[in-house]
């Protein structure tokens, strides 16, 4: 029989078995295995903070493109004046320190059979399991106009926080009183379900003090408020009473910079700020291995328990790119990169993963500069089901002060468990 | 020896020498850290949210306890804890005594 170093790993990780092979005291000792993970977002950089702090004999190294943590969670305050980009924009300083080493860089190419990654900087990389957590790629072909009126600085999605997110809010400042905000909600399942909802009350709250004849117009392409909605049309009618025209089943096929208008199979709607969420998938590196593989060639389907890909053994994917009835959030995220961790610690020592993990979900929105409300479940494995929530969670109906600071202490702790 | 062989076999090995106490170790680890997100790293919270790093056993698995049964007031807390089994409570009561 010969072992190969993966099967050792598997069978050394269960000390008896080790003991197994007398002679070899020195093989017993703590063989280290390598797991690469690529995006350093809620999910990713939680991921490879737990493989160290869980699997002392693994080594990490997490690959990111860009310099700054840039938090999508609480973008939507920037919008609304009660935080500045300096405020959701972090460092990744701190990651280092747990061992984990960090690479600038981008993933071209992925040899999922000799478990290698090319990036884009040249180098190659093996790994014993990679995981990929690249966040959303955002479908700009789906609406007609949308990457010309991009290109030319008129209208964006600001649905990934950053240099857009800083435009929306400058094009928020520059638009006049008794003016109109479009905003157009993709059909889910997109990132961040009460995300557009939020928004609509972070502009309401931003429009009220500053420009209180201006409207909103939310262009929804579903058929209903997809979260939170008794919370976020309680705030609708109480502190914006007349500002928010909503419209289900309007989603958008068209936008015209040039005209400022968006269009939808029954109108063409004019706003002086247009802000076009479109249509989403699973981040670009996972087409490198096949694993954008749900029906619609959009999410990534992989066995919930493990977050290990259907489409490519050794390769695992976490967060907003996964299919599953889980909410994609960076919250999630984070979960998600937890079970991941957990599973691949057991799985290159040779054990079993936890066959039914257990996860908390949180997710906060508020619906003013005070005033927050939430929805919270637990989500229990179960095998051939996926997570099933677990009975009495729910939202709140009303935003409340209490929990605006829990929000606010949310935002701290979420950040500080990412990236500190 | 197939790759399948070695998995279940390696399985079967790692739960007899851990037992089931070593895979309840990994569900509630796994589990406990989900709420760090909100509790902070460690259980060390940076903002509003209770600390809930070294509670006391007791106290912890009675506040838990409480929340589910609507006998103490709270605001999220109710919602996760009507989530978890008595069990569950009590081994995230352990493990968060545990932590500095």
């Amino acid at each position: 029989m010969t072992i190969n170093r993966r099967d050792f790993l598997k069978i050394s990780g269960a000390g008896a078995a080790a003991a197994a092979f007398s002679g070899c005291a020195s093989m017993a000792g703590s063989p280290r295995a390598h797991v690469v993970v690529v995006g350093a977002g809620f999910g990713g950089a939680t991921c490879a903070k737990y493989l160290r702090a869980w699997g002392p004999n693994i080594d990490v190294t997490l690959i990111e493109p860009n310099d700054k943590f840039v938090s999508c969670p609480i973008s939507n305050w920037v919008l609304g004046g009660l935080r500045t980009m300096d405020d959701i924009t972090h460092g990744y300083d701190k990651l280092p320190a747990h061992g984990i080493k960090m690479v600038k860089d981008t993933v071209v190419a992925i040899d999922v059979d000799k478990r290698v990654v090319k990036t884009q900087g040249g180098a190659s990389i093996g790994y014993d399991r990679l995981v990929l957590a690249p966040g959303i790629e955002i479908l700009t072909d789906t609406v007609r106009g949308f990457k010309e009126a991009e290109a030319a600085g008129k209208v964006v999605h600001a649905w990934k926080a950053g240099a857009q997110t800083a435009l929306l809010r400058k094009q928020l400042e520059a638009m006049p009183d008794g003016g109109t905000f479009v905003m157009s909600v993709p059909a889910a399942p997109y990132r961040c379900p009460p995300g557009p909802y939020e928004r609509a009350c972070m502009v309401a709250h931003y429009l009220k003090h500053n420009k209180p004849k201006s409207k909103i117009i939310l262009l929804d392409g579903n058929p209903d408020i997809v979260s939170k909605k008794p919370l976020f049309t309680d705030a609708w009618n109480t502190l914006y009473p007349g500002m928010v025209d909503y419209r289900p089943n309007n989603a958008p096929l068209a936008v015209d910079g040039g005209k400022m208008t968006v269009s939808t199979e029954f109108d063409d709607v004019k706003g002086d700020v247009l802000n076009v969420v479109p249509r989403q998938r699973a981040g670009t590196v996972c087409d490198l291995v096949g694993a954008r593989n749900d029906s619609n060639k959009a999410w990534c389907t992989v066995n919930l328990a493990t977050f290990e890909s259907t489409a490519a053994p050794n390769v695992h994917i976490i967060g907003d790119s996964v299919l599953s009835n889980l909410p994609k959030s960076g919250h999630m995220a984070t979960n998600h990169a937890k079970v991941c961790a957990a599973a691949i610690v057991e799985l290159l020592a040779g054990r079993q993963p936890d066959p039914i993990p257990v996860v908390a979900n949180t997710c906060y929105s508020a619906t003013s500069d005070g005033t927050s409300g939430y929805v919270a479940n637990v989500f229990r494995f179960e095998a051939g089901k996926g997570y099933v929530s677990a009975p009495e969670g729910g939202a709140t109906p009303k935003g409340d002060a209490l929990n605006f600071a829990y929000n606010e202490s949310w935002a701290k702790n979420i950040w500080a468990e990412v990236l500190s | 020896m197939s790759k399948k062989t070695t998995l279940a076999l390696a399985g079967f090995v790692g739960l007899a020498v851990s037992g089931l106490a070593g895979a309840a170790d990994v569900h509630t680890r796994t589990l406990a850290s989900t709420c760090m997100t909100c509790h902070g790293p460690g259980g060390h919270s940076q903002g509003a949210t209770p600390s809930i790093a070294g509670l006391d056993k007791d106290y912890f698995a009675k506040s838990m306890k409480d929340f589910k049964a609507g006998t103490r007031p709270a605001s999220i807390m109710k919602r996760h804890a009507n989530g978890y089994t008595d069990a569950e409570i009590d081994a995230m009561a352990a493990y968060f005594a545990s932590l500095k």
